[in-house]
């Protein structure tokens, strides 16, 4: 009998094909909001409280990239035997803010470069005897242009 | 702004016993007392630092120290401002005493602190962003300051070599510090055999987290007069702003940053730089007059990026300030003669209050080997989570 697959948080991101995070839209100024669970626009010259929902840019930038080689502590449910993962932080053009995000355990972080293209996925967080959570993580895209290394090196 | 004199310092070496923060609390402010030849029944008013690591008697720690000291009748108060507690606390004090409230306060911080990774409290908040960012992204402290790091290879060239070298100049002045927690050389192989813990940072560039308590006792000018005090050290500049919307930059305990999609902002001042330029315009003074300065070095890299931050060279050339010999003791200007972050591990309500004694020993001259010749103007600068961050500048 196959698991049962969720998100390990519901409404923060699509799934399919073309997974995006769920955020919100200032209706009054445009100010874009991640997460989505504002009561109220966080411009401070704004403050309307009419939000809505609306999917977030799939892929963006690389603005940084780390490789964490420790587990971290509680609430983070640690799959033993612990294998290091890269966060990424990804600036998301027509937003102009930044995401973090867990990239996928095959991408290696040696082939990363700040301004490196990448696009939103959704995969495995952690599984229990039940379920198998998934989250957003951020994975680069194959190069298609510039003189930047071969990524599948 | 007003000045307000710095009359007495006082600190309980850093280390790691897990006794009793209140211990540690008292020592340094009983120093501090004894230092500005103060009797604790002459002060006026009394500001703690608090920690959220204690249970109760922390988030209530003027209290909880003056009592320890003998309940005193007088107004107090307790703050928190994560690594900005200290200079939040010495804040609240100038403020009553430039109002005519007080006279003379005592400020005091300190903690005793668990082991490893800083965890938020146990329970479950699907609302709250600090325990958000460990449950779904297993976003370390660490890991913020290694995408600061890897910024600086990747845009400006820096190194790893770089980043050990910052750690190789703060173990030197750390080990001539008797507060320090940490008195051991490190050579640049040392360091670079310690494990990655973050990548590109290594676990000898990464603060620990230690127990330790600092004191200051802060007084009108007027007071410092009547007590026969000629030029004592004074705080000419002391800001604790938060961040202003937009902020873009992703900081401690966030995993997403501010949208500038309608409202650009100023993308040319990051919020590091806004909290030294508050002090700096209080204060009238600029990075051109400094002669020292205490930096937030939670990492080794994170001190180059500082060095940015205040003013003392321009973005992307930090490393040419360091390898150049300005920031080390005999330099232009030295950074962290106390040893920093680094040698000290970091007791979070104490630590801005320690970077005020470092800076007020150095320009009493009282600093020993790890002098700084001539130091007239130095600043001292942190930030924490939660948009949390101060800069106080002392001069004499």
């Amino acid at each position: 009998m196959s698991k049962l697959v969720k998100p390990v948080i519901e409404g923060w991101f699509t799934q399919g094909d073309a997974p995006a995070l769920i955020g919100a839209r200032c209706g009054a100024c445009g100010t874009y909001h991640f997460p989505k669970t504002v009561a109220r626009c966080a411009n401070p010259e704004c403050g309307a409280t009419d939000l809505d929902e609306v999917e977030l840019s799939r892929r963006g930038r690389l603005w940084s990239y780390a490789e964490n080689q420790y587990a971290p502590p509680e609430p983070y449910v640690v799959t033993e035997p612990f294998e290091p993962y890269t966060i990424a932080a990804v600036e998301l053009e027509r937003e102009r803010m930044t995401v973090l995000g867990q990239m996928p355990l095959d991408v290696p972080p040696d082939t990363l470069r700040v301004g490196d293209e990448v696009e939103l996925v959704v995969d495995t967080l952690y599984e229990d005897d039940d379920c198998r959570y998934t989250v957003w993580k951020w994975r680069p895209v194959p190069n298609t242009s510039g003189p930047a290394a071969d990524t599948s090196a | 702004m007003e000045e307000v004199a710095i009359l007495g310092v006082g600190m309980h070496p850093w280390g790691k016993w897990g006794r009793n923060f209140v211990e540690y609390g008292v020592k340094a402010a009983q120093d501090a007392l004894a230092d500005a030849a103060v009797a604790w029944t002459d002060v006026d008013f009394v500001a703690g630092a608090n920690t959220v690591r204690c249970g109760y008697p922390g988030y209530v720690s003027g209290s909880t120290f003056a009592q320890a000291l003998g309940w005193p009748g007088v107004n107090v108060s307790s703050s928190y401002a994560a690594c900005a507690s200290g200079a939040q606390a010495l804040s609240s004090a100038r403020a009553q005493i430039l109002a005519g409230a007080a006279e003379c306060a005592l400020v005091v911080g300190a903690d005793t602190t668990p082991k490893g990774f800083l965890a938020p409290n146990k329970g479950e908040r699907w609302d709250d962003t600090d325990w958000l960012r460990f449950k779904l992204i297993g976003m370390t402290n660490p890991t913020y300051f290694a995408l600061s790091a890897r910024r600086r290879m990747d845009l400006y060239g820096a190194t790893p070599d770089d980043f050990a070298r910052v750690k190789v100049k703060n173990s030197r002045m750390g080990a001539l510090n008797e507060n320090a927690r940490y008195r051991k050389v490190f050579t640049m192989e040392q360091i670079e055999a310690s494990p990655v813990v973050s990548s590109p940072l290594r676990l000898l560039e990464i603060c620990a987290t230690s127990d330790g308590g600092a004191a200051l006792v802060v007084c009108s000018l007027d007071y410092a007069r009547r007590l026969g005090v000629k030029d004592p050290v004074r705080i000419a500049g002391l800001s604790t702003p938060l961040p202003k919307f937009p902020q873009q930059t992703i900081e401690m305990p966030y995993f997403a940053s501010d949208s500038a999609a309608a409202t650009p902002g100023d993308p040319d001042t990051s919020f590091r730089e806004r909290i030294a330029n508050a002090a700096y315009e209080e204060s009238g003074l600029g990075p051109e007059d400094l002669d020292l300065a205490e930096v937030y070095d939670l990492s080794s890299a994170l001190e180059l990026d500082w060095y940015e931050s205040i003013g003392i060279c321009k973005r992307g050339e930090a490393e040419k300030l360091l390898n150049d010999g300005d920031t080390t003791l005999g330099g232009r200007i030295p950074v962290n003669a106390s040893g920093g972050v680094g040698a000290f591990g970091e007791a979070v309500p104490a630590q801005a209050i320690a970077q005020v004694c470092e800076l007020t020993w150095q320009l009493r001259e009282q600093a020993g080997a790890r002098q700084v010749e001539g130091a007239r103007v130095g600043l001292a600068i942190n930030y924490g989570l939660f948009g949390h961050g101060s800069c106080t500048i002392v001069r004499r």
